[in-house]
């Protein structure tokens, strides 16, 4: 098994402490970071993402596995950054407007940063303003809407109405999630997709980034 | 009556099964090791950090109408107004499990600790259903011994923000039960801090008034549907 496999498979393990001596011993070999980072770290991610589609596994694993994820990055990241390597694209996260619950849109971001997307995470009761504010000034590609209240819901529409009035719909796209929401709701209010849960979210954003 | 109540935190310890299904692991599945460990140390977390506390008060029919159509936001058809209108008693509850452990669920997630913080997570969600079903006990107990309660009778709770009752009664909860006593605040989108709080209406009354079909026009947004299992109990008892 070569180092890179291994990484994937420690990953997969949820071993945090292995994983960072592997990609510590990849960067000493000289392989490529982006190797190291795609075929390794993200590669074992996808695998997990599979698995707990497929009910093989559950959310408890998934989070093991995204620390060890995290492991590999932290040594990673200012490789990355020295040498210039783009990120998979950038996400703008949070929960909406009179919102504070974020257990679900944290395990989200987690899960997007897992698959090597940027994730701006503005945290809870954040207003539509502030969305899409940031999206401009970040040039994030993709807003994610969370909401766990049947109350706050709408204003998901009112983040996508305002987008339509700066002229900004169709050119972001605009993912919504939480217990309460459907797909035929995200249809109802124009957003992009509904995403069930963090697997769904990356498979989406990857959709979105032209990545399969 | 209005009571406060510093509850025992071994009362409301939710049960590891509980706290497992709220991760999405089905009850009839026996967990690996490493996911029954996480499972234990964050019923340990909860057992540390938990401060169930609760406030239950009576109140009259006449003043739960106000309190009930909030900013008048209500779904026309919310079971909550049938059934609250044919009760024979009512208390308004409202209960924290404490800031601290928010705090701790917050810290673990900082720290990459993203599998435990998660079940905590699930964990003091259990905890606090656990301690607002310690408070209704305690009004039914309250009932018994005065006279008010006997088997024809039961009795549940209703939170705003379920079962078409608006959030916007909040509140008119909170001015009329006072929950800052036991440090819960609300803030301008009628949410609790801390956010592990539950508060509503505990209602009494005859068994039959409890019936009702799931079939309102928002039972189709809601994902949990427990008010069958909590009200097929309630006839059952």
């Amino acid at each position: 098994m070569t180092v890179i496999q291994e990484l994937s498979e420690q990953l997969q393990q949820g071993n945090p402490k292995n994983v960072a001596e592997l990609t510590r011993q990849a960067i000493n070999e000289n392989i490529d970071i982006k190797t190291i980072l795609d075929k390794g770290l993200i590669a074992g991610m996808s695998v997990i993402g599979e698995k707990f589609k497929a009910h093989e596994i559950f959310l408890p694993h998934v989070l093991l596995a995204a620390k060890a994820m995290y492991a590999g990055m932290d040594l990673l990241k200012p490789l990355l950054l020295k040498e210039g390597i783009p990120t998979r694209g950038k996400v703008i996260i949070g929960s909406v407007q009179g919102d504070l619950h974020d257990i679900g849109k944290n395990l989200v971001a987690i899960m997007l940063k897992g698959a090597g997307f940027e994730v701006i995470d503005l945290g809870n009761d954040v207003s539509p303003e502030k969305f899409l504010d940031t999206a401009e000034k970040e040039n994030a590609g993709v807003v994610g809407m969370s909401a766990l209240l049947t109350t706050t819901m709408p204003v998901m529409k009112k983040v996508i109405d305002l987008a339509r009035a700066r002229g900004l719909y169709g050119k972001k796209r605009f993912i919504v999630g939480g217990a309460p929401l459907s797909s035929e709701y995200a249809k109802e209010i124009g957003a992009d997709a509904y995403c069930f849960d963090g697997v769904s979210a990356v498979e989406t954003v990857k959709r979105f980034a032209g990545i399969f | 009556m209005r009571k406060i109540f510093n509850i025992s935190v071994d009362e409301v310890i939710p049960p590891i099964g509980s706290v497992l299904a709220a991760q999405g692991i089905p009850l009839h599945l026996k967990p690996d090791e490493r996911t029954l460990h996480l499972a234990e140390e964050a019923i340990l977390l909860f057992r540390r950090y938990a401060q169930p506390t609760g406030i239950v008060m009576e109140i009259s029919r006449d003043d739960f109408d106000v309190i009930y159509v909030g900013d008048g936001k209500n779904a026309t058809d919310s079971p909550v107004e049938p059934i609250y209108k044919l009760s024979d008693d009512l208390a308004l509850f409202a209960i924290t499990i404490d800031e601290s452990i928010c705090a701790e669920i917050s810290k673990l997630f900082e720290r990459n600790d993203f599998a435990l913080g998660s079940m905590l997570d699930a964990a003091a969600s259990e905890g606090a259903e656990l301690t607002a079903q310690w408070i209704e006990n305690f009004y039914g107990k309250h009932l018994v011994k005065i006279g008010r309660f006997n088997n024809k009778n039961d009795i549940l709770r209703f939170s705003p923000g379920y079962c078409g009752w608006h959030m916007s009664a909040q509140k008119k909860i909170f001015k009329t039960l006072r929950p800052e006593d036991i440090d819960i605040e609300l803030n301008s989108s009628f949410l609790m801090k801390p956010l592990k709080s539950i508060s509503g209406i505990i209602i009494s009354g005859q068994k039959e008034i409890f019936e009702f079909d799931d079939t309102f026009s928002f039972c189709k947004d809601c994902t949990t549907h427990t008010c069958r299992d909590r009200i097929k109990a309630a006839i059952d008892r």
